[in-house]
């Protein structure tokens, strides 16, 4: 095992599947055994090596140490530009997510994708070595290089292989994200120009021209607060775009809708998480003092999202919708448990990143074995599932209860830990939020009952096959990290423990000395 | 053997697991087997570990940690600092949870052998089983875990399978309703729940019992100001849980589910667990005089409230499930009193005699198929056991002299009197609850004689129950006839209060326990309650056997119509919920994705319109001004350039003209001017 760890092991992970797409490429578009091949190859060989990380990631070291399997080389030195990888806990579990994701997503299509396969893997794949650079990097070029690259694939799947309104929903997710990372941008040559030389009448700091995200965390205090509080803006409106925080949210639901399965499943699971992952990454270090200035209004607007997301999926109509709505509500819990600025609260919300993404995912999942059947996912065309596909009822049923935070499972723990981090700042925010908690049970519950009980009565629903070795085959490994989760989170909490008390620490600074934080 | 009773919850979660993963595929007996089996090892493992652990000492509580659950981090607290949130996986066997454990699993063991007999027909047979050993598990869970956040996994736990076997027969609406209804009622209460529990973990920095409640106990001025919070929140997730006003109305609607299940969950254990939990936290509770005193007012409303609902109702289960919310306000008087070990008590005696009475109307519900007591009567005739086993539990809830409930009741009546002694709306309280214990004899009087007396006005011919129903009736009927002994009144005689001393204590708190009373006192209290019983029970019979046209009842409703319609119609709180609560948040999700769609998404479109508008624009303006400055010096320059091509005709005389003229006019110029 160990002449892994002497590999550039992160490159190996993020161009493994770029590669495959390169393979796809290449072969005959007649040979779709070929294309499904390669594609469920380079993207489960990227997931079993990524799965030594877990194993070689030393969460033991503190400070800088955390991060590790660095790769670090100049690329263009008059810039300051590195091809600098490296990833700390918080990556490292956003890392396995993806590449599980997109292992799950490639195999799930099989049946779904019944054109232009070829086009299909091969964006699919692109899309999964954009999603692990972003995790990555910790230079600001490469990131936001890989950012941008995301885009496109994500663009194309949408408005390719999605349903009636793709192009609308595609154009808006394209448009809707551009603009954020836009403005990310500006932020990013703000830190860059204020680094150097200064800009607009701020002095620089006169350091040689960098790009690397762990210089900018170090001198991430220096900067004066009404420059951090400009260059917080520009990387919020980027990153809530992409979280989506109210009331930048509305283009989920449609990309949601209209975008394949396994888009649903790597938008809801993986490209949301860039958001939060972007907070995290970026925000809290850098501009510590803008943050905190901003907690109130980031947290009544991640309260606001937790309610109205989860009111806005009661009255849903379209399954996809009511599950797109419902990804609102949860990431305002992890947004909430971010700016808590307290170590339990971003340990929480990193883990419901996870959560998040192995539950709604297994929906998005569900739902597309539903519609391949059936091609209508509107809660009113069905109605007494249970008895036509009784295994598919259980699969629905454990993940619907994961989702809603039913103790024992994944998302009980994220969101107890968020809740109790919120409640040490603030206790009302706890109080509030926790009425995601109820809601959460309502609209799951009222389209479980909806969808799988009651009578059996249209008839295009009485012969429907139940669940096939394949599709449960996507499913286990969902349902597994559930109870994994949900009873033993241990070694999850063990491995972003020093990541998250590394940001803590820059964002309070006393906060690991002094007991009371008031 | 009392190193292993952490087992005990684990036998019931293997039997859900090979059943639920194999349930397609065994046959009823086998199920019924491991089912029932697996309940009965837990049952055995259970008696022998306490039993085991009793012998040495009750004063020292056993423990047993599996593993870390959640290490989330470290957080800010109140008193001490920074403290590191470790929740474990660990368990904790004192008399409390062993008194818990041991009816959990007694009644729990009695009622899967009746459930063989009950659920025969049914073609859920195995998904039946299975649900009910996951709930044994969560009930297991929640009574011996050693710290509130795994309590709340079995919380939780017991409320999933509550709602799954509510909806067991998921062909039908209603049940399907009744389901979701408790599941979200109690999410509810648990959202309070869980807000109690970031309290204590705040300022108690520990979320383990024997942390906090040695806190409290210790340095009870220092934590007494934040007691009243603490409690008043756990009491939101209790009164969820235990069905008490406001969040009640999701247990009338749950006996939707089979009868079993209304026995094992919605009367005997699960509904008891708010009870459990205000007892487990008395050091808490003892803090806060107020808070205690709203857990007592809630209680005793609760108490005679749900018992005058229960007079006017036709469905037996119904009539029981009031009777069930009615007794759990007892029980949550006699806590806010200080009575805690009553309160215990009382639920141990109801686990017999309520689900004695549930397994009762069970076995008469198969027998006349029907739930409508209008169509049952002279069942006494038909089915012996069930009748005799069904009047020993009537005279039980009664309060009859020397029946188990006679004993409980009692001791919270007097409990609640002495209170008068401290607070003066002790004897408010107290006659509330005499009116309660009066009704409740009444309707539990009405019940039995429009049941078993009279003649059978059903169709079909009714018969006894079968065997694996009968021996479960029995059983518990015996207990609910002697269960009462182990708590005889006084100090001395009661080995109940002697095993239950090291968790509730007799003092100890800011609050007084109750006084002892005096001898007289005490015997002219017991004189009064049992004959409120037994004019209760007088006057079932007197309208209901010696009155064989019921015409005081018919005059008596074709007078008030109106006032037994409210009762009827519980008051009407379902629907007045109904319509504030549960449209608010439907209309209201419909409004804001309306607003969604239009405001938020239109402002979005709005944008997109706006640019493309502003792109056509300037596309237009692009194409007449812009494009027209240029279009209009390429013209100017085109129109140049034809006059130029004009001139150059390519013809050499029209140059030599042109040369010619040129130097001519270049000499009249130079001749003119100089």
């Amino acid at each position: 095992m160990d002449f892994l760890f002497k590999l550039p092991i992160l490159s190996v992970i993020t161009y493994i599947p770029l590669l495959g797409a390169l393979l796809i490429v290449l072969v005959n578009k007649e040979n779709k055994k070929a294309i499904k091949f390669i594609a469920t190859f380079a993207s489960g060989l990227s997931f079993l090596i990524s799965c030594f990380l877990w194993f070689g990631y030393d969460f033991t070291r503190e400070g800088l140490e955390i991060f590790q399997f660095i790769e670090k080389t100049s690329w263009i030195p008059s810039l300051g530009v590195q091809y600098y990888f490296g990833i700390d806990g918080i990556a490292l579990l956003l890392v396995l997510l993806t590449t599980l994701l997109s292992f799950i997503s490639v195999y799930c299509s099989f049946t779904a994708i019944t054109f232009r396969e070829k086009e299909y893997y091969a964006l699919l794949l692109i899309l999964e070595t954009g999603m692990l650079g972003v995790f990555c990097s910790l230079d600001f070029f490469l990131f936001y290089l890989f950012w941008e690259i995301m885009l496109v694939p994500m663009y194309f799947l949408i408005g390719v292989w999605g349903s009636e309104r793709k192009l609308y929903a595609a154009i808006k997710f394209f448009l809707y994200t551009l603009l954020g990372s836009v403005l990310m941008l500006l932020g990013i040559l703000a830190l860059y120009f204020y680094n150097t030389t200064g800009f607009l009448g701020f002095e620089g700091l006169g350091n040689q021209p960098t790009l690397d995200i762990l210089h900018f965390h170090k001198i991430g205090g220096l900067i004066p607060y009404n420059l951090q509080f400009w260059i917080f803006l520009a990387f919020f409106i980027g990153f809530a775009i992409k979280v989506p925080m109210f009331p930048f949210h509305t283009w989920l639901p449609d990309a949601h809708v209209e975008a394949p399965t396994a888009g649903s499943v790597i938008l809801a699971g993986i490209l949301l998480k860039m958001g939060t992952y972007g907070f995290v990454r970026f925000s809290l270090p850098i501009m510590p003092e803008a943050t905190k200035e901003m907690v109130p209004y980031l947290v009544t607007l991640s309260i606001i999202a937790i309610i109205y997301g989860a009111l806005v999926a009661m009255a849903q109509p379209d399954m996809k919708k009511l599950i797109a709505n419902s990804s609102v509500s949860h990431l305002g819990f992890v947004t909430l448990g971010i700016f808590a600025l307290n170590q339990s609260g971003i340990e929480g919300a990193t883990l419901q990143m996870i959560n998040h993404g192995i539950s709604t995912g297994g929906l998005f999942l569900l739902v597309g074995i539903i519609y391949e059947r059936r091609h209508t996912k509107l809660i009113n065309a069905f109605g007494g599932l249970s008895f036509s596909m009784p295994d598919y009822a259980i699969y629905f049923m454990v993940i619907a209860l994961s989702s809603m935070g039913l103790p024992g499972m994944n998302g009980f723990v994220g969101e107890f830990t968020i809740l109790i981090g919120a409640f040490h700042k603030n206790w009302f925010w706890a109080l509030l939020a926790g009425a995601g908690i109820v809601l959460g049970a309502a609209y799951l519950l009222w389209m479980y009952q909806r969808v799988f009980y009651g009578k059996l009565e249209k008839e295009e629903n009485k012969n429907l096959p139940d669940l096939n070795l394949r599709e449960k085959l996507t499913l286990i490994p969902l349902i597994i990290l559930i109870f994994w989760i949900g009873l033993y989170p241990r070694p999850f909490f063990k491995r972003m423990e020093n990541s998250v008390k590394y940001i803590v620490k820059i964002v309070e600074p006393n906060y690991f000395t002094k007991g009371e934080i008031k | 053997m009392k190193d292993l009773f952490f087992l005990i919850p684990f036998f019931p979660l293997l039997g859900f697991l090979i059943i639920g993963l194999l349930w397609k595929k065994f046959p009823k007996n086998i199920t019924s087997i491991i089912g029932c089996g697996s309940v009965g090892i837990s049952t055995v493992v259970a008696f022998l570990s306490v039993f085991d652990w009793a012998r040495h000492s009750i004063h020292h509580p056993i423990f047993k940690e599996l593993f870390i659950w959640i290490p989330a981090g470290e957080l800010p607290t109140k008193f001490f600092g920074l403290k590191p949130l470790i929740l474990s996986f660990s368990f904790q066997l004192d008399s409390l949870s062993a008194l818990m454990v041991l009816f959990v699993t007694f009644v729990g063991f009695w009622i899967h052998i009746y459930s063989i007999g009950y659920m025969h027909e049914d073609e859920g047979y195995n998904r039946f089983f299975a649900y009910l050993n996951l709930f044994m598990f969560s009930m297991l869970i929640l009574v011996l875990a050693d710290n509130f956040p795994l309590m709340f996994i079995g919380w939780e736990g017991v409320g999933l399978c509550s709602y799954l076997l509510i909806g067991f027969y998921y062909k039908e609406e209603w049940p399907q309703n009744a389901g979701k209804k408790a599941f979200i009622t109690n999410r509810v209460g648990d959202w309070g729940f869980l807000i109690g529990m970031f309290f204590i973990f705040y300022i108690f920095g520990s979320l383990k019992y024997e942390e906090v409640f040695k806190g409290a106990i210790d340095k009870p001025e220092k934590f007494a100001p934040f007691a009243t919070i603490i409690c008043i929140f756990l009491f939101i997730g209790a009164t969820g849980k235990s069905a008490q006003i406001p969040l009640y109305v999701w247990l009338p609607d749950a006996m939707a589910g089979p009868t079993p299940v209304s026995a094992l969950i919605h009367a005997a254990t699960m509904v008891t667990a708010g009870v459990y939990m205000v007892s487990r936290c008395n050091p808490l509770y003892r803090l806060s005089p107020s808070a205690m005193l709203v857990v007592a007012i809630i209680g005793c409303i609760t108490a005679l409230f749900a018992a005058t609902m229960g007079i006017a109702q036709r469905d037996i289960k119904k009539v029981l499930a009031y009777s069930t919310i009615s007794q759990l306000g007892y029980m949550f008087l006699s806590a806010g009193v200080g009575a805690y070990f009553y309160a215990m008590f009382h639920v141990l005696t109801h686990a017999f005699f309520k689900a004695c009475l549930f397994l009762g109307s069970g076995s008469v519900i198969h027998a006349c198929h029907t739930n409508d007591i209008m169509e049952m009567g002279g069942l006494k005739k038909y089915m012996k056991t069930t009748h005799w086993t069904f009047l020993l539990a009537t005279l039980a809830i009664s309060g009859f002299p020397f029946f188990s409930g006679f004993f409980s009741k009692d001791g919270i009546l007097s409990s609640v009197f002495s209170f008068g002694l401290h607070h003066s709306i002790g004897y408010i309280l107290y006659s509330i609850a005499l009116i309660t214990a009066i009704i409740t004899a009444f309707y539990m009087g009405r019940v039995y004689f429009i049941t078993f007396w009279g003649e059978y006005r059903g169709k079909g011919h009714p018969h006894e129950s079968p065997k694996s129903m009968v021996s479960a009736l029995v059983v518990l009927g015996v207990l609910s006839l002697i269960g009462g002994f182990i708590g005889l009144p006084g100090e001395k005689y009661n080995l109940f209060s002697k095993f239950l001393e090291p968790v509730i204590p007799l003092k100890e708190g800011l609050t007084e326990p109750p006084h002892h009373l005096p001898f007289k006192t005490e015997a002219i209290l017991i004189i009064v309650s049992v004959i409120v019983a037994l004019l209760g029970l007088y006057f079932a019979y007197r309208l209901y056997v010696k009155d064989k046209e019921w015409n005081f009842v018919k005059n008596f409703i074709s007078k008030y119509p109106f006032l037994y319609k409210i009762v009827f119609n519980k008051y009407y709180v379902d629907e007045f919920y109904g319509m504030t609560v549960v449209s608010g948040v439907v209309k209201g999700s419909e409004k804001l994705a309306n607003f969604d769609l239009k405001g938020i998404d239109g402002a979005v479109n709005a944008i997109r319109h706006a640019t493309v508008g502003t792109s056509l624009f300037s596309g237009f303006f692009d194409l007449r001004f812009v494009d027209g400055i240029v279009n209009l010096v390429a013209n100017l320059l085109g129109w140049g350039g034809n006059l130029w091509r004009k001139i150059q005709t390519g013809v050499v005389q029209h140059y030599a003209f042109i040369l010619t003229f040129g130097i001519f006019s270049l000499i009249t110029i130079y001749l003119i001017f100089f």
